[in-house]
């Protein structure tokens, strides 16, 4: 991917990130998600990652933030009131935030130019990305957390059932 | 090629962006899309090694860390629910008495 | 050979504005055939009215000029105290991912022209089917959002109704793709084309339904109720919620979703096509000309071969469409309870019998 386009989608998910985080409408803040999940789908793409591009856009931006959309249209939720937190609170929250970015940022510079592996500059192997690829190693190495994961989501469903259900009294 | 330090560089930025709107804002929806938000940054800090490494475990790693997501998500919002019921409000400064 | 960039891109340019256009000239059309048909059935005449110094041509006029020129030129109302963002995005949130769908859907083989090999697919990706799923994902938002923009409360309903239904139907859609997947092992849609091409037996067409019959009920079952057609139209049923989740809108916006309704019968129709009934095969027709069992052949050249694949895939497309227009207005509407059951209970488990039981037999075949 080339510098120029890479940094349009870095912008256009940074403003829309930062849209999720700043509009007051719930509603507007979950579809400002929904681009940036678009756009890391993009990402995504030109990083070799086409079956990861796919389910993020068909299981994130089109399954769970669906659920999420729901959510907020059946609780009926207007716009956020100014909030009448107190400014400390304000600051505290901003200050962690910046010490965070900082640390965080530090200590990509600190990781040096030499990263192991082959590099981005080396081509991948055909099929790298591919669901074959995944699916080939999803199904060997990581059979048990995939099993696992499937009791996760059972645990899931029923705990959504029973946490959403109305009591009949 | 992009070098994979910029890959990280936006994931840290998203990252911290998420953070912020779990400090900052009080509705819970928005707390929990924040949450999410967090999560895609890491899901891009794995997909940006998975290349970088040439190794396809980063790509599964991603795909893990997507289910988890749902499963979560979909209790959280049971919970939101649940409470809203009670309470009539996902504010969370005034979501504060363990017991009616 | 690999062709040069200004090659790949022009060719995609022009595949992509083509089937753009036909598309939505189709879409415009099945209007115009399901007025004259729902008439037919009803034993009524239809529109009629109007005409140009009296040619009415069957109703044409009306359909496929007045109405798109009504509908252009009427005032966009919109309600008070909406958010007019959404009011005005909902419709192209709804018509984009169905018109991009058709990106990975092929119409022919490959065209010759020179040395160069035009795959006649507009986006030949390697996850091409995935890339359909998606983008019936992506269709759930303008639904959702044209019901709660509008300020209304039965088009909010309308809209969470077609939109439960609409995620319901997606997996029961993904698990017939699945078994197909199963079958040709591979996503790309080109490739599935490509291998329904033999004959079983010297006279049946290797077609994907001769593998997948249960997968075929289930995709066509499932598509119909994506595209919240009759006798799955209770979010927009127009007896009741005059029209569901679009009622408030009017004018270019309302046509933009009247448009996406016919697009996604496109789709479904396409889809089963080329999942299930060959894409553009003819049978005996190869790449260089019909090879008879006899041994007879009948070499053709390369673009009279692509203009018969074409013309095979329209003539399937055409078939699929006009048996959607017949499901509408034979069957009578389901209660959503109803509807819900046959996705969840009757659908879904059916999906993953068959699943499985592809596979087993796929791992009993290769163990043979």
């Amino acid at each position: 991917m080339s510098y120029p386009l890479f940094f349009v989608l870095a912008a256009l998910s940074i403003i829309s990130a930062a849209g999720v985080v700043l509009t007051r409408h719930p509603v507007r803040s979950a579809m400002c998600l929904v681009v940036t999940l678009f756009l890391l789908a993009v990402v995504f793409v030109f990083l070799d990652a086409d079956f990861v591009a796919a389910l993020q856009v068909v299981v994130y931006a089109g399954a769970i933030l669906v659920v999420f959309l729901f959510v907020i249209m059946l609780l009926n939720l207007e716009r956020d009131e100014p909030e009448t937190h107190s400014q400390r609170r304000t600051f505290t929250g901003l200050t962690v935030t910046c010490l965070l970015a900082l640390a965080l940022l530090y200590l990509l510079r600190q990781s040096g130019t030499v990263l192991p592996g082959p590099g981005m500059n080396t081509a991948v192997p055909p099929g790298f990305g591919s669901i074959e690829a995944v699916g080939l190693r999803l199904f060997t190495h990581y059979l048990l957390q995939f099993e696992i994961t499937g009791l996760l989501m059972l645990a899931g469903v029923i705990g959504a059932v029973v946490l959403a259900k109305r009591k009949v009294s | 090629m992009v070098p994979t330090t910029y890959y990280i560089g936006l994931s840290t930025i998203l990252f911290t962006i998420g953070t912020m709107g779990v400090l900052l804002r009080r509705n819970a929806i928005v707390m929990f899309l924040s949450i999410e938000l967090m999560l895609n940054a890491a899901n891009l800090a794995f997909v940006a090694f998975a290349r970088q490494l040439a190794s396809i475990d980063g790509q599964v790693i991603v795909f893990f860390v997507m289910t988890v997501a749902a499963a979560e998500a979909a209790v959280g919002l049971a919970i939101i629910i649940a409470v809203f019921r009670h309470r009539r409000t996902i504010n969370t400064d005034e979501l504060r008495l363990l017991r009616w | 050979m690999v062709e040069p960039l200004w090659l790949i891109l022009s060719a995609a340019a022009i595949k992509a504005l083509i089937v753009t256009l036909m598309v939505l000239q189709l879409a415009g059309s099945l209007g115009w055939v399901e007025r004259k048909a729902s008439a037919l059935i009803q034993d009524r005449i239809g529109a009629n009215r109007a005409g140009i110094f009296g040619f009415t041509g069957l109703g044409l006029v009306n359909t496929l000029m007045a109405d798109p020129l009504k509908f252009l030129t009427k005032e966009d109302v919109i309600p008070g105290n909406v958010d007019h963002l959404f009011h005005t995005l909902a419709p192209c949130i709804h018509l984009f991912p169905a018109l991009v769908t058709f990106a990975v859907i092929p119409f022919g083989d490959v065209l010759l022209i020179g040395d160069y090999t035009i795959n006649l697919q507009v986006a030949p990706l390697n996850i091409g089917i995935l890339f359909v799923l998606a983008m019936v994902s992506l269709g759930v938002y303008g639904v959702v959002l044209g019901g709660w923009a509008s300020n209304n409360r039965w088009s909010l309903l309308g809209g969470i109704r077609g939109s439960a239904q609409m995620i319901s139907y997606e997996l029961a859609m993904g698990l017939a793709v699945v078994a197909m997947i199963m079958t040709y092992g591979t996503l790309d849609l080109q490739q599935m084309a490509r291998a329904q091409g033999g004959m079983i037996l010297g006279f049946i067409p290797d077609w994907g339904i001769c593998y997948q019959p249960i997968a075929f009920l289930i995709f066509l079952c499932a598509g119909i109720a994506e595209s919240k057609r009759v006798p799955f139209d209770l979010p927009e049923s127009e007896s009741e919620l005059v029209s569901g989740f679009f009622t408030e809108y009017s004018g270019t916006k309302h046509l933009m979703f009247f448009m996406t309704d016919f697009v996604e019968v496109i789709i479904v129709a396409g889809l089963i096509t080329t999942l299930f009934f060959g894409g553009w095969q003819v049978p005996y027709l190869a790449r260089d000309g019909f090879h008879f069992p006899g041994g007879a052949t009948l070499l053709l050249p390369n673009l009279v071969v692509a203009i018969l694949q074409i013309v095979a895939f329209s003539v399937k497309l055409l078939f699929f469409c006009w048996l959607q227009i017949m499901i509408r207005w034979t069957l009578p509407r389901f209660r959503y309870d109803q509807l819900m059951r046959l996705g969840w209970i009757t659908l879904l488990p059916l999906g993953f019998l068959n699943a499985i039981a592809t596979a087993v037999v796929i791992l009993a075949w290769a163990q043979h």
